[in-house]
């Protein structure tokens, strides 16, 4: 029985340079089900940032439907995609993308901020949080330069998982740690999933893979079938 | 204290305090703008408002007096409408003037003089006597104003000559100011029929009338009274009220302290402009950031209320310190100007400080408005891949 938690209908984004249309993806048709560990993979310009972008409703397709929730997000306004962010979806980057004004539990509170959570419920769920992301609660009043990039991508983690959100979507989520902490990351991303959050991990090393129920190969836009 | 608790709970405020003090001399530049602005807008206005204050304290309390010239063509107010005019009602007196200016004669020294014929008991009802007494009617004795005691030095006693005829001051005036219908401050009152013995080859008739009106809120209707009563067929007098030139010197120094403000208001604009300035480069600075927080959920109302926060706390910081600063500088620049400073003091002068202080943080607002809504509109997936 599938509960698709993301669904591409036709999905075409088309961008015009010149006089040349470049289509970064070409009828891409997917869904993804709760619960879900998918990898999207592929080699640099094949159009899975674009659909990352898309699934995080920062992007619009130019044609198809993308459904987050089962709410079509084509026909929604800035503020609208705005608030399915907020609630359905936690973002980890490659850059971590901490903001350097704020301490590391600040970060974590931000999301919350955002969702009009009262203020001594949001530090008490941050440091849950902190805790989930296995930091230590001693980093918590620690500037994001302060931290190493394990600690960094660790804080994100637990900034994305702030609003409790049903999906998580990591872009090279270990693009910028070493091998090891870049394992305890995915451990981490692995053990989240296990409690039931859907993961979806943009990247091109090819050991990731091996976390994943679902392997999405993207070449030229378009979803490659079967292996390569 | 609580109140600086829940101000750092609010994550916003916190924010807006820590961006604006991440980047400390470019923060302190934008204050400064707006601090100069303020102080120009606070220190003008207080000028212009002191520099009425001290024209209508030297004005004085004329407010309700009616001044009765003969009309053009007219050479004076004839004993019949003088008559006339005494049947006015609502009139707390008329006092009939002969004037005319003349040189007048002390020790050897002379210098010219208004020369006033004016009835004693009326002459006390129009200025003060500081020293000695008034003269006695019909005789040849004169009271002195200020500046030509001065001028002589001049003691109650000394005797001084008009038109070759002696005069002994038996009375000397306070400081009076400037006034209208007469100027007593370089005056000789003497008494009307003393006045006629010198000046017998003057028309019959009187130079003006000064009428004191009982009533301040009266003076229009009396005035009409006697427009219809001695203008019925022809115009044979002009009546001045004084309240309406107090009036219009009232709304001369208002539009003087609005030019002034006027001028202090154009580096409030350069101040305004140089926020905007600040608070372009600080949201292209941040756009990346801006990018972060929309993607985790900040909507553009979110991202606007935070821009505009920094604006508000730059602009209600600089604009408080520019309103203490401006007590000063409105100090000094009444010294400077007034060369007095007591007219600093009043409480109207406040209320330009207020102005200038709003002015300043209305400024900052409009300065931050563009940069915010530039912020809180960038598309969350170009502001992530700016670098």
């Amino acid at each position: 029985m599938s509960d698709p938690i993301v669904e591409l209908q036709n999905v075409t984004k088309k961008y015009i340079l010149g006089s040349n249309e470049i289509y970064a993806l070409n009828k891409v048709t997917l869904s993804i089900n709760k619960g879900d560990f998918a990898t999207i993979m592929g080699p640099s310009g094949s159009g899975k940032s674009t659909l990352l972008n898309m699934v995080g409703c920062l992007d619009l397709p130019t044609e198809g439907i993308v459904k987050i929730n089962g709410i079509d997000i084509s026909t929604l306004d800035d503020d609208e995609l705005t608030a399915i962010r907020r609630n359905n979806i936690g973002f980890i980057f490659q850059q971590f993308n901490l903001i350097q004004a704020l301490t590391a539990i600040e970060n974590v509170e931000m999301p919350m901020i955002f969702n009009n959570a009262p203020a001594d419920l949001r530090r008490e769920k941050a440091l849950l949080m902190f805790a989930r992301a296995n930091l230590e609660p001693e980093y918590a009043d620690h500037k994001p330069n302060e931290l190493s990039g394990g600690q960094q991508q660790r804080v994100a983690i637990a900034r994305a998982l702030a609003n409790d959100p049903p999906i998580i979507l990591a872009d090279e989520p270990t693009g910028n740690l070493d091998t090891k902490t870049g394992k305890s990351v995915m451990d981490l991303l692995s053990d989240l999933n296990a409690k039931g959050t859907t993961v979806i991990v943009v990247t091109h090393d090819q050991k990731l893979a091996e976390y994943s129920n679902m392997n999405i190969r993207l070449r030229d836009g378009e979803v490659c079938h079967g292996p390569g | 204290m609580d109140l600086a608790k829940s101000l750092r709970s609010n994550m916003y405020v916190e924010l807006a305090r820590r961006n604006l003090t991440r980047h400390t001399v470019r923060t302190a530049l934008a204050a400064i703008g707006i601090i100069i602005g303020v102080i120009a807008i606070s220190s003008m206005g207080i000028l212009g408002n002191s520099l009425k204050l001290s024209v209508s304290e030297s004005l004085g309390d004329v407010g309700n007096e009616l001044i009765v010239y003969p009309a053009y063509g007219e050479e004076t107010i004839t004993e019949k409408q003088l008559g006339q005019l005494e049947k006015v009602s609502g009139v707390e007196y008329v006092i009939p003037v002969l004037a005319s200016t003349g040189k007048v004669e002390y020790k050897g020294e002379a210098t010219y003089g208004n020369i006033y014929g004016i009835e004693k008991d009326n002459v006390l009802q129009l200025v003060e006597v500081e020293d000695g007494k008034i003269f006695r009617a019909g005789s040849s004795d004169c009271v002195v104003g200020a500046n030509l005691v001065k001028h002589f030095g001049i003691k109650v006693g000394g005797k001084i000559t008009l038109k070759d005829s002696q005069f002994r001051v038996v009375g000397i005036l306070g400081e009076a100011g400037f006034g209208f219908g007469i100027s007593p401050d370089q005056a000789v009152f003497i008494s009307p029929q003393a006045y006629e013995k010198i000046y017998e080859d003057q028309a019959d008739g009187y130079n003006n009338v000064i009428m004191k009106v009982k009533s301040v809120d009266d003076v229009e209707i009396v005035k009409t009274a006697i427009e219809d009563r001695l203008n019925k067929r022809e115009e044979v007098v002009h009546v001045l009220a004084t309240n309406s030139i107090l009036d219009s010197i009232d709304d001369i120094f208002n539009s003087i302290s609005l030019f002034l403000m006027g001028i202090g208001s154009i580096s409030l604009l350069v101040a305004g402009v140089s926020i905007l300035n600040v608070m372009l480069m600080s949201t292209m600075e941040r756009t990346k950031e801006i990018g972060i927080m929309k993607a985790v959920g900040a909507s553009r109302k979110d991202v606007l209320k935070m821009f505009m926060l920094e604006a508000l706390f730059l602009g209600i910081a600089a604009s408080l310190i520019g309103g203490v600063l401006s007590l000063g500088g409105g100090f000094v620049v009444n010294i400077l100007i007034l060369k007095e400073s007591s007219y600093f003091f009043a409480p109207s002068n406040f209320l330009y400080i207020i102005a200038g202080v709003l002015f300043g943080i209305v400024t900052s607002l409009v300065g931050g408005m563009y940069p915010a809504w530039k912020a809180a509109n960038m598309r969350p997936l170009d502001a992530l891949r700016y670098e």
